[in-house]
């Protein structure tokens, strides 16, 4: 998938591949501003038509193919076959409805079920999500929950109508820790229940060591590495994977400063030629003002890098 | 969620207790001034719908055995020019006066709120013509335009308020367009589209009830201002023609008579006074009450 806003000359979302097979969950993570959440919702079909083009792409989901290009993913798929949760449960909610009208109305629009029908989905829903005494929560408003109920409560929205992608933008980083805990734990539960593919958008690698299966790190628009998730985190390769391993802290490395990466991701108009890393990266030479190429450098695990694998090129020193 | 803590255990159902209405009731019912302004307009209201029943003479009926006669046991507000009973006029009048301001009110938002959420929604195009003909509307003077679109279509209550109802249009235009420029952005407004909620329904669900507050709050205010428009039009002869009475046309007469009667003009000139200041502080007090940050 290709995208770019309106008087942009570079692309937003380069040449973005994304594969999540049923009943696994692949991981997005990269610094902020790299094109995460910009790729979920253009998946979803919810970018604004009239700032953004999306120039090629194409998304299959089971047997049918949509081409993103010509029409976004028609309105009947959203919410149906793919889902999508916020980051912010805070506000994600309509506060002038109770939920339950809320989850049924997500039902209504896609089942056809009647009224009662729906309340008892939604009714089902609440019990699956872990929510305590279903029927009662059916009638509160967003403002009586907390924040962990409410992204319970989104999840059971999304969910609702078994949709077999979900898209998870950041579920968890409005969230304290111990509900983070119980917020994957019941994505993961979830999603071997029903098989679903999931694509969670993270920065936290935390988040990720705990819940991926596949992991797909991007850095300006661009994938840089992918792969499933033990190799990545035992053999980063691309030199901004490796920055985004050691800038994680340790419990076993106390009161020893963080690694950072340099700078910060350049404004899109900025986008270097080339790896688009190159400004921040230790390693670059000359060669980089060429596009690197995403490549295989072990089962599953891809690099867009050009020197990777980097053992062969470069003497590391740990 | 600071009322739960200070108040003691609460009698009713937690959950009815919680719910936004019943919130906002318990802040406006502590609001001393809004609890005032909503028992002024309670109590004009009531005399306007039970003027056919209240023991009150013919309001119309003259009598030139008593004209211009200062209030009295018989006449509580005095009798007009020809002799008809100013209490009976005010009564009736309060009628027209009342139904000026809701009716025209009501013209306003039912016009002004769909093109404003339209205007916001969609923005590009259709933002531009709806808000560009706005601007042109409010370019001119509240009054000056009811004035003109009134005399335009002919002397008549109907047509005075629907001229009044066009000339406040604007205002709810570009209330609701603002109102719905911030909400669309709410991430449940992304949600909706995320679920796959169509247009009309995500317009009519998520966007309208959230840009409601505000509006209802613009909408009391409005009666204010509209009930002195159609009195400032019947003081011009655009409204209420005779013999029906309204505040405006009584006004109207009474100006001639300043010296000689000056309770013709006092009542229906208080009147206008107590249900716009009615209407004002029951304005205020839903703003506060319906204030999210406050609660």
């Amino acid at each position: 998938m290709a995208l770019r806003f309106r008087g942009q000359s570079n692309d937003v979302v380069d040449h973005v591949s994304l594969e999540a097979k049923s009943g696994e969950v692949l991981c997005i993570v990269g610094e902020s501003g790299c094109g995460k959440s910009v790729t979920a919702m253009a998946l979803m079909g919810l970018l604004p038509q009239e700032s953004s083009i999306i120039s090629s792409g194409n998304l299959r989901v089971g047997e049918d193919i949509f081409d993103l290009t010509r029409d976004t993913l028609p309105r009947v798929m959203r919410g149906s076959r793919i889902a999508m949760i916020f980051q912010e449960p805070m506000t994600s909610l309509n506060p002038a409805f109770r939920i339950g009208d809320q989850i049924c109305e997500a039902i209504i629009q896609h089942s056809g079920a009647t009224r009662p029908e729906a309340r008892a989905r939604a009714e089902d829903m609440l019990q699956r999500v872990g929510i305590a005494n279903p029927s009662q929560r059916l009638f509160e408003y967003p403002h009586q929950l907390s924040g962990g109920m409410r992204q319970r409560v989104m999840i059971a929205m999304a969910l609702a109508n078994d949709p077999q992608v979900l898209i998870a933008d950041e579920p968890t980083t409005a969230l304290d820790v111990t509900i983070q805990a119980q917020i994957l734990d019941l994505i993961r539960d979830l999603r071997d229940a029903t098989r679903m593919s999931t694509i969670m958008i993270t920065h936290d690698l935390g988040v990720v060591a705990e819940i991926a299966d596949r992991i797909t790190v991007m850095y300006g628009g661009q994938v840089v590495e992918q792969g499933p998730v033990r190799e990545v985190f035992d053999n980063p390769q691309h030199p901004y994977t490796i920055g985004l391993m050691s800038a994680m802290p340790g419990l076993d490395r106390p009161g020893e400063r963080l690694a950072i990466v340099p700078g910060t991701v350049p404004t899109i108009a900025n986008m270097p030629k080339g790896c688009r890393f190159r400004t921040r990266c230790a390693f670059a030479a000359a060669t980089c003002a060429q596009r690197p190429t995403l490549s295989e450098i072990a089962p599953q695990h891809h690099v867009a890098c050009h020197f990777a694998p980097l053992e062969e090129h470069i003497e590391v020193t740990r | 969620m600071t009322q739960t803590a200070t108040q003691a255990p609460a009698p009713n159902d937690p959950l009815l207790e919680a719910r936004p209405e019943n919130r906002v009731w318990k802040k406006f019912r502590s609001h001393k001034s809004a609890m005032v302004g909503g028992a002024l307009v309670v109590f004009f209201i009531a005399i306007a719908l039970a003027a056919p029943i209240l023991p009150i003479p013919d309001p119309a009926a003259t009598d030139w055995g008593a004209v211009r006669k200062a209030p009295s046991g018989e006449n509580w507000m005095g009798t007009d020019e020809i002799g008809r009973d100013v209490m009976a006029r005010l009564i009736w009048g309060a009628q027209a006066s009342l139904a000026a301001g809701v009716v025209s009110v009501g013209i306003a938002v039912l016009f002004g709120v769909p093109l404003g959420i339209v205007a916001g929604y969609f923005g590009g195009w259709t933002d531009a013509v709806i808000s560009r003909c706005t601007e042109a509307l409010l370019a001119v003077p509240f009054l000056i335009l009811a004035i003109a679109l009134a005399a335009f279509m002919g002397p008549s209550l109907t047509n005075a308020m629907i001229a009044i109802g066009i000339s406040a249009t604007p205002i709810f235009i570009r209330l609701t367009r603002g109102q719905v420029l911030s909400i669309k952005e709410e991430d449940y407004v992304e949600s909706a589209r995320a679920i796959g909620l169509p247009t009309p329904k995500i317009l009519s669900r998520y966007i309208f009830p959230n840009v409601l507050p505000p509006i209802l709050v613009q909408a009391t205010l409005t009666i204010a201002t509209a009930i002195i428009a159609e009195a400032s039009l019947s003081f011009l002869g655009l409204g209420q023609q005779p013999p029906a009475p309204s505040w405006g046309s009584m006004l109207n007469t009474a100006k001639n008579f300043l010296n000689q009667a000056p309770w013709m003009a006092m009542w229906p000139g208080l009147s206008i006074f107590f249900v716009v200041l009615g209407f004002n502080l029951l304005g205020d007090g839903l703003r506060d009450a319906l204030d999210p940050r406050e609660h």
